[in-house]
């Protein structure tokens, strides 16, 4: 799907606030709310807008600590990713999930209360699941979201 | 202080970003008055930020996507702010982290595909200033992505 300005502008506006009603989305973008609203079936009917989600603050619900893992196989071929991925993605602590390729085979983002409670998801639900081989630990200091190339 | 009740309207939310408030309310057995001045007081309290469209790049046409871990040289001491000030005017960086660890910083970038990724790492991210070292990882798929909080 091709985006002309509008279709950028009203995308931008989504991702800042999804939950504000097309007739103020359409005031904003000197649309009326039977276009904006159509624009947002197009985008939603291409697969653009794919859904929501709830942004949370984290820290304020307790969740200091967030940590970057990389994670090594040790056994590949021999273990099957999909033992590995059902495992992991049952864990709640775990917040996403990817196969990569490259220094390691997934990247999982992790979070927890504090150090202490980081280090028993990492001893009792990481490094016990199967096939896992070495794990590189990185603790997140900030992050920044940005728009995208829209 | 959450009690149960918003603990419970907090993770049934969070699977289901797109109910109204109506929905949410019979899901968490409350009325629809009482669910929606929960909801106010979480977002004054702070604890809900905001619901927020998530974009398929894909479907715009963006089909790679590569995690780069980058070491800065930190013999700089404006090393972290300059380099940030860069990237942020790259549209096509999604996330910019920081952290504590081997790696310093990580930028989330996405691509229509290799030949549009190799300009991009070429012209606009080598270019990006104080890098000491830089790593690559490409996402082949995304296993779990919807970041839920284990409430």
């Amino acid at each position: 799907m091709t985006l002309d300005d509008t279709d950028m502008a009203l995308l931008k506006l989504l991702q800042t606030d999804a939950s504000q009603p097309t007739s103020q989305l359409g005031r904003k973008l000197g649309l009326s709310q039977p276009a904006t609203w159509r624009r947002i079936k197009a985008l939603r009917d291409a697969g653009v807008l794919s859904g929501q989600r709830l942004r949370l603050n984290a820290e304020a619900l307790g969740f200091g600590v967030t940590v970057f893992l990389g994670v090594k196989l040790a056994a590949k071929g021999r273990v099957s990713l999909e033992d590995f991925e059902r495992s992991v993605t049952a864990i709640r602590e775990v917040q996403t999930v990817e196969h990569v390729l490259g220094l390691y085979d997934y990247r999982l983002r992790v979070v927890a209360r504090d150090l202490a409670d980081f280090e028993r998801v990492l001893r009792r639900r990481i490094m016990t699941l199967p096939g896992v081989g070495n794990v590189e630990a990185n603790v997140l200091l900030s992050e920044e979201r940005r728009p995208g190339p829209i | 202080m959450l009690d149960d009740i918003d603990r419970r309207l907090l993770r049934v939310w969070q699977d289901d970003p797109g109910l109204s408030v109506a929905d949410l309310a019979s899901r968490c057995s409350l009325t629809t008055g009482k669910a929606g001045r929960r909801i106010e007081s979480l977002r004054a309290a702070g604890y809900v930020e905001r619901v927020e469209a998530v974009i398929d790049w894909q479907a715009l046409g963006y089909h790679v996507q590569v995690s780069l871990r980058v070491t800065l040289d930190k013999t700089e001491a404006r090393a972290f702010d300059e380099f940030i000030d860069a990237a942020r005017l790259v549209p096509e960086v999604l996330e910019i982290q920081t952290f504590l660890g081997r790696v310093d910083v990580r930028l989330l970038v996405i691509a229509q595909d290799l030949p549009h990724y190799q300009t991009l790492y070429r012209a606009q991210i080598l270019t990006l200033p104080h890098i000491a070292d830089i790593e690559s990882l490409m996402t082949i798929a995304q296993v779990k992505s919807q970041e839920a909080l284990p409430i």
